[in-house]
């Protein structure tokens, strides 16, 4: 566990946290932006889902979004849940920020006001260890 | 609709999220992170029951996801799932063990009343 307390490690934790932050946001926009052209898939049998898949954009989405999963997996493998939950929750700030400019979404007053209090909730656990583990000593 | 779709993906999360950690723990630390090695480590956690549950789970989620996405706004099926985002963290605590701070607490419950305030609209 030396490994993810050097600064090393540290520098792989936060570039790992990028990716796993830009890699959401992105898929998550850009699989919106592909299902508004494919249109509502409720109540419709699978295979619309398979050929909703060959739009571009739906592709491309879930592309970065397989990308997303396979690196929240190699974060989660050395640090905690409880901090990584609350540092990627900055990208439902950014989701809805993308929602507004990119998808020309209506984000209220009160959609503004809950970006506010995610992004200081994100720096005040920011600023705690991201293994505590390792901190604990045994009982 | 559109909230049996949220309650389907917030379920399906959570129960994902956990596994994914336990099964991903179970597994150790990645430190390698060269194609050969990225590919070792895929065959070895393929055979880890928890992330395949997890695996499995985070599919259902998906494809309610999908289907969450292809009728309402992104700005709102996203913060919608967060709800998933304060049982996941008890869930961290009570299964995990992982020791939560007050200043996490703090934080994560400044976060869980801006997810509450986003749905509001």
């Amino acid at each position: 566990m030396q490994a993810t307390s050097s600064p090393a490690g540290v520098t792989k934790t936060r570039v790992v946290t990028a990716v796993v932050i830009v890699s959401n946001v992105l898929g998550d926009s850009i699989l919106r932006a592909g299902l508004q052209q494919v249109g509502s898939l409720v109540a419709k049998p699978p295979v619309a889902y398979i050929l909703a898949l060959f739009n571009p954009l739906v592709a491309l989405g879930v592309t970065m979004l397989v990308l997303w999963m396979l690196s929240h997996m190699a974060l989660v493998s050395w640090a905690d849940l409880s901090y990584v939950l609350p540092v990627t929750s900055i990208g439902y700030a950014l989701v809805a920020l993308a929602g507004r400019v990119f998808l020309h979404e209506q984000v209220s007053l009160a959609r503004w006001a809950g970006i506010f209090l995610i992004v200081a909730g994100v720096i005040l656990v920011g600023q705690t260890d991201f293994n505590t583990r390792c901190k604990v000593p045994p009982e | 609709m559109k909230w049996l779709l949220v309650a389907i993906i917030v379920v399906c999360t959570t129960v994902g999220e956990v596994l994914q950690a336990k099964g991903m723990r179970a597994h150790g630390e990645i430190h390698d992170f060269r194609p050969g090695a990225l590919g070792r480590v895929l065959n070895s956690i393929a055979r880890n029951r928890m992330v395949v549950g997890s695996v499995v789970a985070m599919a259902v989620s998906f494809f309610a996801f999908m289907t969450l996405l292809s009728i309402e706004d992104v700005s709102f099926a996203v913060p919608a799932t967060a709800a998933s985002y304060v049982l996941e963290t008890v869930l961290a605590k009570l299964i995990l063990k992982e020791h939560v701070s007050g200043r996490r607490w703090a934080g994560a419950s400044l976060v869980a009343c801006g997810v509450a305030l986003l749905n509001r609209s």
